[in-house]
């Protein structure tokens, strides 16, 4: 079983997670066009590369950021979302 | 026969074991394997193969192949090989006609020719013969019976921590745990055999000088305050971040290791000729173990194949133990052993170069060897077979190569090459944590396998920061332990790579050349490796052939994929424990003193009705609907989804995750809540409540109550919004008082005024009823005056208590689930879940009253933009059968047919005792959704069923009741 450093809670198995998608910018609803929009709601970009991705500990309900290597299915970090304008850019 | 006394032997003389195999008695020590005491009392006749029902006797002695397996009571596929002996076992042999002996299924063997590879794919091309094949297959397939009378057996499970977990107690691993432990590290060292040592403790070349070392080594571990060693514990695979369960007898231990040392060291190969599958036909390490763990005598008169000094050390071994070896024959036409082939040529025995074995001569009855047949072979492969000899024996030995036992390497993700010096895959370039050494790692010399040991055991520790990494040392190997062309074609064929699937060297000759030329193509096509044995000793001789005869490398060719498990587990060991958690309310023990029938919603048990004696389940149900209608009726929402939140931004928070406006709320009133996904979907719907500027209390769906407080609190970290949520859904309460006559039951335990001005339809109050704290908020869900009371989980009972007493004197029941769902559906109400799916949007729910597209934003908005532009493909509807109608009823998702197309279907359908006919919601083609229009339903029979179409709600359209308090209303 895999093993998820918890920003707040510390390094738990896999089975106290829940995954929340991978984070993904919303476009502006007043401008963007239909089409934009649902490339937006319903495409997914499943090929492997370092995607950040929302993770929630389920117990404690604490969302937060994983950077993750889906290639090799390595976390390479994670942190609040609060820091994603210090610690995020990839995205 | 038993051998006199061995140092190091793992039978206890003192302890006699009787047993049974096919019906007759006999003797071991215990200590011995079923396989190891058989041997000794000279039965060489152990199982029959899987296809052919060929005789089959000892090969690896280790668990890398099936050829015994047997059937131990209820017990199945029991490996004898490797199976303890237990006194009184009643053993028989698999896949037998009529015991092993007479075995009926014999004749299989003379039809070998009629079976080619890839035989079921050839065969099975005509549909009509199917059933025949299936019927003929059936009956000769499957190992074992299945008694199924068997105990369910529960086996515990087990957690465990180590820093380093090395997996292979042999020479290079009892080292690599003692340099890892003295660097710091606990470590946790496994071994599958029932006693640590590995080949050195039997692999002696006739001395004792191995087996001293070993031992040593062995007590300084044992000693090692640091470590601990478990033997009889197969590591059976690796999981993600060195997480690696452990399996023996009695359970399974899930070990998270903090880095991990493979030292599993290597599979023998056999060599490949004709008849190497009769028994008497061994692999080298077989005849040692039998030897040096069991003092048993492999045979009497043996002749030796080999390719390596391995083969040489174990002619030492047969000869020092009163066995003739009646040659040595070495498919190397020169080697780097000098002083060992000095010692097999001291002890009488002749060495034969550049030879090989053609074949093995069967004894009269085909049950054991009679003689070897050998021939030059040159170094291309080639055997010439014009010119044999025949050397008498009853035991062949085989010592032509190895194969590394990379399961766990490969599942960690290790990238292995072919290292062409040693002739065997080893690790290239290992996952971070994972260390590899030993012969698993291409290291075969004594010396250099300790030296291996202490460089991975170091740098595992290191890995974890327990000293410092081991200098990299490059280990060459004087000689290859493996050669490169075992293989020697014979024109009757019955030379066997894979013992399990009984596969013969044309199998993969035929398969290549039809074709199936990649390995995971040649695997799937010739099943090669798809036995219990899992290729422990073919893929290796497979993918030899299959590089020869495509012209590549073993290297080019590559391995197929190595999975769970490394041996088979006993499901019983997997199973867990039927763990499925179940939520009860706070007022569940009230409901079973009503009598409550439970079903499960979600999590919960909630009360589908409440079961009176001498009536049936629908009377029940009609008889608390009725109770509602007519008087009062109390049911338990405590599963309902609770959700508390405040702060500045809680407004802009509910505007955004809803489509009604809350802005206008005001302070003291609720208003009903539907949420949508981006896609403009319904997911759940609720209540929200205004208790003040900046604080909102409100409910979500049962089912919902979870995964919406997990997304909503994911959209408040997304956004950044000033407000908090909190999730009361356990510390809360509820229940819904609900009946003309509610507001009497109600009225003698609180001091809130409940007159409509005061308290109006929709509003909600903080008030105390019976002394406790609550929230009461005037509802309408099942179409009556009603009270949703909610109060801190721990005072639920006192409530219901006192509403109960309170209530009897106007007649209060109690109402479960299926009463509720009838009230909601006289008033037309929806269930998320049941009247929409996972594409309903509210535009087709005929929610566009509470659609509020004017607001700056809420989640899905942008979607039904769009959505709105289209038009509608279909519209929930309300629906009536004829007041008269007594034929079958339709059910929900019955389908509603117009021209014989599908035009909609019903989701919800009951029986009104208010309009007393069947009432029902369904999705209908806009264009039929017209009031009283016809619409035609297909039963599950394809009969028709004729419906109308009528507006909602069918009871109380004007909604007089719920709105107004009882008092009131008959005023």
């Amino acid at each position: 079983m895999k093993i998820l450093t918890c920003p707040i809670n510390g390094a738990r198995p896999i089975s106290e997670f829940t995954y929340g998608g991978e984070y993904r910018a919303m476009p502006d609803p007043q401008t963007a066009s239909d089409v934009v929009w649902a490339d937006y709601v319903f495409n997914r970009n499943g090929a492997p590369s370092v995607k950040l991705e929302w993770w929630c500990h389920t117990p404690s309900t604490t969302w937060f950021i994983a950077e993750r290597d889906t290639a090799r299915d390595v976390v390479i970090r994670s942190f609040l979302f609060d820091e994603m304008n210090t610690q995020g850019g990839a995205a | 026969m038993r051998l006199t006394a061995i140092p190091g032997e793992w039978i206890d003389r003192s302890t006699e074991v009787e047993f049974q195999f096919e019906g007759n008695t006999y003797r071991g020590y215990r200590g011995d394997t079923i396989s190891s005491a058989l041997w000794c009392a000279e039965v060489r006749l152990l199982g029959r193969s899987f296809k052919y029902h060929r005789p089959r006797g000892i090969l690896s002695l280790a668990n890398h192949d099936i050829n015994a397996l047997m059937q131990a009571g209820q017990r199945l596929n029991v490996r004898a090989d490797v199976e303890p002996l237990a006194a009184q076992q009643q053993l028989t042999s698999v896949n037998t006609f009529g015991g092993l002996q007479a075995d009926s299924g014999r004749w299989l063997n003379h039809l070998a020719k009629f079976l080619p590879v890839g035989f079921y794919y050839k065969a099975f091309h005509t549909k009509a013969l199917f059933p025949l094949w299936e019927r003929l297959f059936r009956r000769l397939t499957g190992l074992g019976k299945l008694d199924f009378d068997t105990p369910h057996l529960r086996t515990p499970k087990d957690y465990d921590f180590c820093d380093v977990l090395v997996i292979g107690a042999g020479a290079s691993g009892l080292n690599a745990a003692l340099a890892a432990a003295d660097a710091g590290a606990e470590v946790v060292i496994v071994d599958e055999n029932a006693r640590a040592g590995g080949s050195a403790a039997y692999q002696r070349g006739g001395k004792a000088d191995s087996y001293t070392q070993i031992n040593a080594l062995l007590n300084s571990v044992v000693k090692h305050p640091r470590i601990r060693l478990f033997t009889s514990t197969v590591a059976a695979a690796y999981y993600a971040d060195h997480w690696i369960p452990l399996v023996d007898e009695q359970k399974m231990t899930k070990m998270r290791a903090g880095s991990v040392i493979v030292a599993t060291g290597v599979f023998e190969q056999p060599a490949v000729f004709h008849n190497n599958d009769l028994p008497g036909v061994m692999l080298a390490s077989a005849a040692q173990r039998l030897i040096y763990r069991y003092a048993v005598q492999p045979m009497q008169s043996a002749v030796v194949l080999t390719a390596n000094a391995d083969g040489y050390r174990a002619a030492l071994d047969l000869a020092a133990q009163g066995v003739n070896v009646a040659a040595l024959i070495d498919m190397r036409s020169d080697h780097q052993q000098v002083e060992l082939a000095a010692a097999v040529q001291a002890c009488g025995i002749n060495i034969f170069h550049a030879h090989c074995i053609l074949e093995a001569e069967a004894t009269a009855d085909g049950n054991g060897v009679a003689a070897a047949i050998i021939c030059p072979f040159d170094a291309d492969g080639n055997a010439d077979a014009a010119s044999t000899m025949r050397i008498p024996c009853d035991g062949i030995v085989m010592s032509v190569g190895w194969a590394p036992t990379a399961n766990l390497l490969y599942q960690a993700g290790t990238r292995m090459r072919f290292a062409d010096d040693v002739q065997q895959f080893v690790p290239e370039n290992l996952p971070e944590g994972v260390f590899a050494c030993g012969r698993v790692n291409g290291v075969y010399d004594t010396v250099h396998k300790l030296m291996d040991g202490a460089r991975a055991g170091r740098d595992a520790a290191a890995y974890l920061g327990y000293g410092s990494a081991g200098n990299a040392v490059t280990i060459v190997e004087t000689e290859s332990p493996s050669h490169a062309w075992p293989v020697v074609a014979h024109p009757k064929g019955k030379n066997f790579i894979d013992f399990d699937e009984d596969l013969q060297l044309k199998d993969f000759e035929n398969a290549v050349q039809e074709g199936f030329d990649n390995i995971e193509l040649l695997k799937r096509y010739t099943t090669v490796g798809m036995g219990p044995s899992q290729g422990k000793h073919s893929n290796m001789n497979a993918l030899r052939i299959l590089a020869r005869l495509t012209g590549k490398s073993p290297g080019q060719v590559g391995t197929t994929t190595a999975r769970p498990f490394f041996h088979p587990v006993p499901l019983s060991h997997l199973a867990g424990r039927g763990f499925s958690p179940e939520r009860l309310t706070p007022l569940h023990h009230q409901h079973v003193q009503l009598g409550a029938v439970f079903m499960p919603a979600g999590v919960w048990q909630r009360p589908e009705y409440y079961a009176q004696a001498g009536l049936t389940r629908t009377e029940c149900i009609r008889g608390e609907v009725a109770c509602v209608r007519n008087q009062v009726g109390i049911i338990d929402v405590g599963t309902l989804g609770k959700i508390e939140i405040y702060g500045p931004d809680a407004v802009e928070f509910l505007e955004r995750v809803y489509i009604s406006r809350y802005a206008n709320l005001k302070v003291g009133m609720t208003r009903y809540a539907i949420m949508c996904d981006e896609s403009g979907v319904i997911i759940d719907d609720g209540v929200v409540a205004r208790l003040g500027e900046q604080h909102f209390y409100f409910t979500t769906t049962t089912s919902g109550a979870a995964p919406i407080y997990r997304e909503l609190t994911r959209l408040n970290t997304l956004w950044q919004l000033d407000c908090g949520l909190v999730n009361l859904t356990g510390a809360m309460a509820a229940v819904n008082l609900a009946g003309p006559k509610a507001a009497e039951v109600l009225a003698p335990l609180t001091e809130l005024d409940l007159s409509l001005a005061e308290f109006p339809y929709m509003g909600i109050r903080e008030a105390s009823v019976a002394g406790i704290p609550a929230r009461l908020m005037r509802v309408g869900f099942v179409g009556e005056l009603g009270y949703e009371i909610h109060v801190p989980a721990a005072y639920a009972d006192a409530l219901w208590q006192a509403l109960w007493q309170s209530g009897q004197p106007q007649g209060l029941r109690a109402f479960g689930v299926e009463a509720q769902r009838l009230l909601r559906l006289e008033k037309g109400h929806i269930i998320i879940g049941q009247d929409t799916d996972g594409l309903t949007t509210p535009l087709q729910a005929n929610l566009n009253w509470a659609l509020k597209m004017d607001k700056a934003f809420f989640i899905g908005q942008r979607s039904l933009q769009i959505v709105a532009q289209q038009a509608l493909q279909q519209k929930l509807t309300g629906f009536v059968l004829d007041a008269g109608y007594n034929g079958t009823v339709p059910q929900e998702c019955h389908l509603i047919i117009e021209q014989g197309d599908i035009a909609g279907r019903i989701t919800s359908i009951a029986w009104s005792p208010s309009l007393q006919r069947h009432i029902g919601l369904a999705f209908v083609r806009p264009d039929l959704a017209v009031e009283n229009g016809a619409i035609a339903i297909r039963l599950s029979d394809g009969s028709m069923v004729e419906a109308r179409i009528h507006p909602t709600p069918f009871y109380d359209p004007k909604n007089i009741r719920q709105q107004h308090p009882a008092q009131e209303l008959a005023a």
